[in-house]
């Protein structure tokens, strides 16, 4: 587990989240669903944070866990010091306040009856914020998200996807955040678009001081924009460093396939890749080192307890059993 | 139209011997309540036996409205209003699709052209074991006993790498994981042994080791039945890992075409340049940086711009960029849309 840092502004420790699966009659209980196990990991201000897993490695589960829109089974949440687990009602809406999501799909998410302006009020509404002032702060961060004083009076189907994601991105900042989860935030949009939506979020942190928990799966888009990462297997953190540790030396054989898999930059790099066989699904992990049943490198000791997330070097930390991997 | 060279084939009008498909001067239009507006506007290409053709584009550039003309799966409103597609059957004749009538259409379609998709939940039928469901596609084409088309499904489903296939086959799509119902569609697909396959995106909802490895057996049974590929994608990444040939498509049109080799080294048309560089850079290391961002948003097949279509997004835009620009030939197989590629 990693010392708690008083500088951090976000500090997950020991995190688990369990899914019980629904009991059949005349049945045993099914095992519960591990989606997320153990994770310990934080933030400092200003910085940004990637995590990246494939589906089902329970990536959203643990940024919904630390938004408390679903609940932990175990473990803990500190924001600003601020304990969240076990937080309820005004309290938590307080804190809520100081942390902010991005989705995927920003359809999803804006209320389709409301205009953009008034989605993006709604935030402001919960601080209290009202009459002419709430309207000055959406026409800034509208303006800071580079749509047009327009679009506050328009409804989200008349957007196009980057523009919508422009108003998600908006909403979550007009209430002042210090640190934003962004959810796969330019998977869905087309490669121009992906690119201006990044430089938004990239110029947006700078100038508010944000810090970002970036959630992906695109291993350039990761290496591009965080600072540090975590690689996220069948919900344990099975890598995590900065940039220049994890893509430069990766240690952990899933970290090795991850990057082996991205598609080339050049038709000049194209070569044969290794990794075979699908990730199994939570329910049905192996004991031990959940990717042992893919791994080329695997051990007899690897089925008989999860290897720890050790620290080998300051910046760098890796959950595998083989030194020498 | 004569030295216009289409896309994946060397300058010619007429399709090589070696061109299982060849689109000339495709156009779709789509009806609405104003005017007619064309979503494919004088598409040129050829996709070659035993080559991958990558057809390259963001939302809206008509790319999945391409492959779906070529299947003459298109519905009104929209329709095909004008060009060729010639497609060379295994009987060697060449025929146009554009003209063909729906019953001839059948034999053709998932038969001689095979077809997968993003999404294989919704090609698949969710009461069927997927077995049964190849066998069914093996019978519609070919003359074969329930039990012989049973074996033949096993026997695809092997082709595809699935492990365990006879297992496999009494399974349900849902009790599949996503890689594995791909392949169980690449495997309907090619239960007739088609001569071209057209892809459309079908790795995009894959995670990335899953991506690699459906890449690598396209490529694979690409070799062993040398049939022709038109491959739809929006991801540069894969365009780098599959395709022979790349025709960039912009607002309906192809703005640029290219051996791949040739469009990664020395693209020239100004939307694949900043296509090209605005990837998140794959070489950079830990230097969190802003991408090369193109501005503007894509260009609205409703109402495009009289001239070039990127004109609006265009740094290097001028006065004469305001009338169409035709598609010229920059060298051998190199085609490029825009009057200023041989200008610094």
């Amino acid at each position: 587990m990693e010392p708690a840092l008083s500088a951090a502004l976000l500090q997950v420790s020991g995190l688990s989240v369990q899914f019980e699966a629904r009991r059949a009659w005349m049945r045993r209980a099914p095992p519960p669903l591990r989606a997320v196990q153990d994770v310990s990991f934080h933030i400092a201000p200003r910085e940004i944070v990637g995590l990246v897993g494939e589906s089902g490695s329970g990536k959203s589960t643990l940024a919904r866990a630390i938004l408390r829109l679903i609940d932990a089974t175990s473990g803990s949440v500190r924001f600003e010091g601020v304990e969240l687990l076990g937080l309820e009602g005004r309290a938590l809406q307080a804190m809520r306040r100081g942390m902010q999501v991005i989705f995927q799909d920003p359809y999803a998410s804006l209320n389709p009856r409301m205009t953009a302006g008034q989605n993006i009020a709604e935030g402001l509404l919960l601080q209290g914020q009202r009459g002419p002032q709430r309207l000055t702060a959406v026409a800034e961060v509208l303006h800071q998200v580079g749509l047009p004083r327009g679009a506050a009076n328009r409804y989200p189907h008349e957007f196009s996807g980057g523009q919508r994601q422009r108003i998600g991105i908006a909403r979550a900042l007009a209430v002042q955040p210090r640190l934003v989860i962004a959810d796969e935030p330019v998977s869905a949009l087309d490669m121009s678009v992906q690119a201006q939506i990044l430089n938004l979020l990239l110029d947006q942190q700078e100038e508010r001081g944000l810090a970002l928990l970036f959630i992906g799966h695109d291993l350039s888009v990761i290496r591009q924009v965080c600072d540090r990462v975590l690689v996220l297997y069948l919900g344990r953190i099975v890598e995590s460093g900065t940039i220049d540790a994890v893509f430069g030396r990766p240690r952990h054989p899933y970290t090795r396939a991850l990057i082996d898999a991205a598609p080339v930059v050049h038709p000049a790099q194209r070569r044969k890749r290794s990794l075979a066989g699908d990730p199994p699904s939570a329910t049905a992990a192996p004991t031990g080192c959940a990717f042992r049943s893919r791994c080329a490198s695997a051990m007899a000791a690897c089925g008989n307890h999860p290897p720890p997330l050790r620290q080998i070097t300051p910046t760098h930390a890796v959950a595998c059993f083989r030194d020498d991997a | 139209m004569a030295g216009v060279p289409a896309a994946g084939a060397p300058a010619a009008s007429e399709p090589g011997a070696a061109a299982v498909l060849s689109l000339r001067g495709l156009a779709v239009e789509f009806a609405t309540k104003d005017k007619p507006f064309r979503a494919v506007d004088g598409v040129t290409l050829d996709v070659l036996r035993g080559r991958t053709l990558a057809l390259v584009g963001e939302s809206g550039s008509g790319k999945s409205v391409t492959i779906q003309s070529v299947m003459r799966l298109l519905k009104p409103p929209a329709r095909i209003a004008a060009g060729k597609i010639l497609f060379r059957g295994r009987d060697g004749e060449r025929r146009d699709l554009a003209r063909l009538d729906q019953r001839h259409m059948r034999r053709i379609r998932g038969n001689e052209i095979g077809l997968i998709f993003q999404e294989p939940m919704t090609s698949l039928n969710p009461l069927l074991k997927v077995g049964v469901q190849i066998a069914q596609a093996v019978r519609l084409h070919r003359r074969a006993s329930a039990r012989e088309a049973a074996a033949e499904a096993v026997r695809l489903l092997r082709q595809v790498e699935i492990g365990d296939a006879a297992a496999r086959a009494a399974q349900y799509p849902h009790q599949l994981s996503g890689g594995m119902r791909q392949r169980v569609m690449i495997a309907m697909a090619l239960a007739c042994r088609p001569v071209l396959l057209l892809a459309d995106e079908p790795t995009t909802a894959l995670d990335v080791t899953v991506q690699a490895q459906i890449l690598h057996l396209l490529s694979s049974l690409q070799e062993q039945l040398g049939m022709g590929v038109l491959f739809v994608t929006h991801n540069l990444g894969v365009v780098a890992e599959i395709a022979d040939q790349v025709a960039v498509m912009y607002g309906g049109q192809i703005v640029e075409s290219a051996p791949v080799g040739r469009l990664f080294d020395r693209p020239l048309h100004p939307y694949t340049r900043a296509l090209l560089a605005s990837r998140p850079d794959a070489d950079s290391h830990g230097t969190r940086r802003r991408l090369a961002a193109m501005p503007g948003e894509a260009v609205d097949p409703r109402c495009p711009p009289p001239g070039c279509r990127f004109e609006p997004r265009c740094a290097l835009a001028r006065s004469d960029c305001r009338s169409p620009p035709a598609l010229e030939t920059a060298a051998s197989g190199h085609g490029v849309r825009c009057v200023r590629w041989s200008q610094p």
